[in-house]
């Protein structure tokens, strides 16, 4: 007690004193007694209020507002518990309930056990609720409920009705983290994708029809194919090979879109040291600045073009931090390969006298095996993939999906739906051969493959189409497989037009009814490629072929200019294109709109220039289309006949943007 | 095959727009803006959109937004992302966005970006991929993307992609059409669409077609013709569309017509709304179905709309 007077006290003094004593003594034992009994009316708490104004410093009633606070914050989160509760039985599935709970259970103190028993109600009633799962695996990381707990009510639903998707996908999630985080039990991918395998097969061969497994496995499949990292599949020029261009590309082609490709991470080595600011670019699109396939263009200086030397080269990445997939996985295994190139100087080729190519049958004649071209397509062989990863062959992938076709195989003997059965085994087949590292394919395996295509497509005609690009991709992938079989398709021009373009083979892929094209890492060195009379609406993945100088898309069902995208990467080489008889201009919705650059996806900007070109046309967006495409092409050949979209406007719009173009629809310009 | 009653939705539309004061329209006044904005770009899509006031449109649709910046569903309703994706959807096709305050919008809707990239649908802070295709939906609309942290956008949306190749609500939900269809248009108004495993997320999509020629929106669940905007959109937009039968799903959606009342209901003999309506003629735009107007899959505007605000 601090700063009172010392004065006597006088009667008066006294008795107003006893009288504040006797007061405060009830309020404290009140409140005492409302403490221990945890009594917290709005009259216990007036009378706290009381007491703390007189004697501000006694603790215990501080804390007991405290704890009465809690009570009333109780109070209010089970009274809005219980509305959501409520507004919950009329509509089990609004968003604005679901997140008011979670709301209120942020609040403050809930029981672990109430949520879950709500939530094993309502998953009961309707196993697919996701509202109920978004909602159980919020309240399982807010109080902390293991991984693998949760992981035990997946194996628990399934168990009890497998025809659960919402069940295998927290499953899937759930497995995924405990891989990632690398949890004690979860360490051996190999058993835990063994025991998978076996738990999905119950659902599927109990009912084929059910979806619920088939994504399941599917995914199971991929983890055990996947590769660690990102790796270098094939480049141009193939290793150990030598090339005879004063200016080249260089194609790196890598297994998936990988970010980081630069001069820090990638080096191009020369005795001279000859090639300075090497810059890498990205074949494609987005502005994120990555890609699958990545090329630089290198030309030999004058002072070294000497016609008896030839200039090593070697390739390799060494860095470990810098090529990285686009989930962020880094490519630490180096790879290397490495080329010669002779500089002498080519014969230039004589202007002006280009005749008109021509993709008849009559122009072409059989491959000369002894020919530079042929040359160059058995080194592209020779070399196999171990020069550019040396990727550990891991057994047990091979013995994994080797039971799983075993199993399917079964399966297909006695299950009446055969659907899932086959397209399953098509793609083990596939993987099979995915993860046997040594080299070529099994012929066997790839006409197998092509079989169950072939009788899927009957089996399930609603998705013939999704069988028939399967199908178009195992087609590639077999006649890609090998020297022999690629030579098959590979023919000689009969008379030259031009030196650079009738040195080289053509690739003929025409009439297979082709619906999509792949295996790009096998035909990096194509330069005269003729795809016509296939079913093609798309030529993704052909920017890749950076030598590409002829291609043939006449009849197919290319229906957009946005379709020919890729070749915008192909600028500097490409010359010679036909598209007849396509469905350019015959197709109300573009569905490579947005897979290609434009201003739409904010991946190109909107040219003013173009005004200029199109002079006020009424059909602007074809035009807008084509000159996003053509303009930057440097073609002296083109064929454009048999599309909708090209009138006599069109072509006077498209002989200002080419300038160079000496023939079009098969007469020669002026 | 049926043919579409074209005529008879438009009627439909326009009579439930004068309809105020019955249960359905009471029970739906806290969203009426996206009724609108369904609605009239049925209309655009049947070539029938004069025939509505445009002014008065624009009028009430300004009414409803708030101080913040924000649109609510009708006037006097709290603002949410949803309704102001629609409020700027619906200018669109008036070709009157230059009635906005673009900067007040464009701030609001930034506001709502959280430090993850997700966005939340308003102040209260529910997070859904849902709310990310609308801010960026809408800001792209308007010009304004720079607004907001796009690659954090991007980065969220992608950390909600499951292994069937599909999306859901957050990181770890699952893959469901509608989900699908605002990661994947968000994705594609970004460029960001090599994310995307197009194969894998195209085969989960194509298999949503039932026996019935309808689709579902997530394994072993019922057609429904709204799913013929969420799951083709998305197929459109990733160029898998010819993985499904589209004559099937033509013929699906002619069947949930009310032929003699006009709209169109969730599946067949089932009762009609402005919603399925939309949808259902939306689809069979992307579908091509002749004498439509063509639909943009990712924006969900006729494409001349998006072409008058991007190629200029």
């Amino acid at each position: 007690m601090h700063g009172r007077p010392r004065k006597p006290s006088t009667p008066v003094d006294e008795n107003a004193s006893s009288l504040k004593a006797n007061k405060l003594k009830s309020l404290q034992s009140q409140f005492l007694h409302n403490h221990h009994n945890k009594i917290y009316t709005e009259e216990a708490l007036k009378i706290n209020e009381k007491l703390i104004e007189a004697n501000p410093e006694f603790m215990t009633a501080w804390n007991y507002r405290k704890l009465a606070f809690e009570d009333r914050i109780q109070a209010l989160i089970d009274e809005e518990l219980r509305v959501v509760e409520n507004a919950l039985r009329k509509n089990f599935k609004s968003y604005g309930a679901w997140h008011h709970r979670k709301w209120v259970v942020s609040k403050g103190n809930t029981s672990t056990e109430r949520e879950i028993g709500l939530l094993n109600k309502f998953q009961q009633l309707d196993t697919r609720n996701f509202h109920a799962w978004n909602y159980r695996r919020s309240i399982a990381e807010l109080k902390n409920i293991p991984d693998e707990k949760e992981l035990k009510y997946t194996t628990d639903m399934i168990e009890t009705n497998f025809s659960n998707y919402s069940a295998w996908h927290n499953r899937s999630v759930l497995l995924s983290h405990l891989m990632e985080k690398k949890v004690e039990g979860y360490l051996q991918k190999e058993i835990i994708l063994k025991e998978e395998y076996e738990f999905v097969r119950n659902a599927v061969f109990t009912d084929p029809d059910d979806q619920s497994g088939w994504f399941y496995h599917l995914w199971l499949l991929d983890q055990t194919v996947k590769v660690d990292m990102p790796t270098l599949v094939s480049s141009w020029p193939p290793h150990g090979s030598d090339i005879n261009q004063v200016t080249f590309p260089i194609i790196l082609y890598f297994d998936e879109p990988v970010e980081g490709v630069s001069s820090h991470t990638v080096t191009v080595q020369t005795e001279n040291d000859i090639f300075k600011n090497v810059t890498w670019n990205p074949l494609s699109t987005n502005k994120f600045k990555c890609a699958q396939a990545w090329m630089t263009h290198l030309s030999i200086p004058h002072e070294e073009v000497n016609s008896s030397k030839k200039v090593q080269v070697k390739v390799s990445s060494e860095m470990s931090d810098g090529i990285i997939s686009l989930s962020g996985v880094t490519s630490s295994r180096p790879w290397s390969f490495g080329f010669t190139v002779s500089v002498c100087q080519n014969p230039q080729p004589a202007e002006g006298q280009n005749r008109r190519l021509s993709y008849a049958d009559e122009s072409f004649c059989t491959v000369d095996t002894n020919s530079n071209s042929a040359g160059l397509l058995t080194s592209y062989f020779e070399s196999k993939t171990s020069d550019y990863e040396q990727s550990t062959s891991s057994k047990w992938k091979s013995e994994m999906i080797a039971t799983e076709i075993d199993q399917y195989r079964d399966m297909l003997t006695w299950a009446e739906s055969k659907k899932i059965g086959k397209l399953t085994l098509a793609r083990l087949l596939t993987a099979y051969d995915a993860v046997m590292s040594t080299g070529a394919p099994d012929t066997a395996n790839m006409e197998e493959v092509l079989q169950l295509y072939t009788e899927l497509m009957k089996l399930d005609p609603a998705h013939n189409q999704y069988y028939m690009d399967e199908y178009s991709l195992a087609l590639l992938k077999q006649v890609t497989s090998n020297k022999e079989s690629l030579l098959k398709y590979c023919w000689q021009y009969k008379e030259s037009t031009s030196s650079n373009i009738t040195d080289s083979l053509c690739l003929r892929l025409n009439n297979l009814s082709l619906s999509r094209i792949g295996s790009f890492e096998r035909l990096l060195w194509v330069q005269s490629l003729d795809l016509s009379h296939n079913e093609l609406h798309s030529i993704e993945g052909l920017e890749a072929l950076q030598l590409l100088s002829c291609l043939n898309l006449g009849h197919n069902k290319l229906s957009s200019f946005m379709a020919l995208d890729p070749l915008r990467f192909l600028k500097s080489s490409l010359k010679v294109l036909d598209i007849s008889y396509n469905e350019i201009g015959a197709h109300t919705i573009d569905t490579r709109r947005y897979l290609c650059s434009s201003p739409m996806s904010h991946t190109l900007d909107y040219d003013s220039k173009f005004e200029e070109f199109a002079n006020g046309d009424a059909n602007l967006v074809n035009f807008w289309d084509a000159y996003s495409i053509f303009g930057g092409l440097n073609l002296t050949q083109l064929d454009i006949v048999g599309n909708v979209a090209v009138d006599e406007r069109f072509v006077l719009f498209l002989a200002k943007l080419l300038p160079g173009l000496e023939w079009l629809d098969g007469e020669e310009l002026n | 095959m049926g043919e579409l009653a074209g005529e008879k939705h438009a009627a439909y539309i326009l009579k439930v727009e004068k309809k105020k004061d019955n249960l359905e329209a009471v029970i739906m006044e806290h969203l009426r803006i996206n009724g609108a904005y369904w609605g009239l770009t049925t209309l655009d899509i049947l070539g029938k959109l004069e025939a509505v006031d445009q002014e008065t449109v624009i009028s009430w649709i300004m009414s409803c937004q708030h101080s913040s910046g924000g649109f609510g569903g009708n006037e006097g309703h709290d603002p949410h992302l949803l309704y102001t994706l629609s409020a700027i959807q619906i200018l669109a096709l008036f070709n009157k966005i230059e009635t906005l305050d673009i900067d007040k919008v464009s701030s609001y809707i930034a506001s709502l970006q959280n430090e993850d990239g997700s966005f939340s649908g308003d102040i209260w802070g529910e997070i859904d991929t849902r709310f990310s295709y609308v801010a960026i939906c809408s800001l792209a609309l308007i010009k304004r993307l720079d607004k907001i942290n796009v690659e954090n956008a991007v980065k969220y949306i992608v950390s909600c992609k499951n292994l069937d190749g599909g999306f859901g609500c957050t990181p770890g939900a699952e893959s469901h059409a509608g989900q699908i269809f605002c990661c994947i248009g968000a994705l594609a108004i970004t460029g960001s669409l090599h994310y995307v495993d197009k194969d894998l997320l195209g085969w989960w999509l194509c298999e949503r077609q039932t026996k019935s020629g309808g689709l579902n929106g997530r394994p072993e669940k019922l057609p429904d013709v709204c799913y013929s905007w969420w799951v083709l959109s998305s197929l459109i937009i990733i160029d898998r569309v010819h993985w499904i039968d589209k004559e099937k799903l033509v013929k699906f959606i002619l069947d949930c017509q009310d032929t003699e009342n006009g709209g169109i209901s969730d599946r067949p003999d089932d009762a009609v709304d402005v919603f399925h309506t939309y949808f259902g003629v939306a689809g069979l735009s992307l579908l091509e179905y002749p004498g439509l107007k063509a639909i943009d899959p990712a924006y969900a505007l006729p494409v001349d709309v998006i072409n008058r605000i991007f190629l200029h």
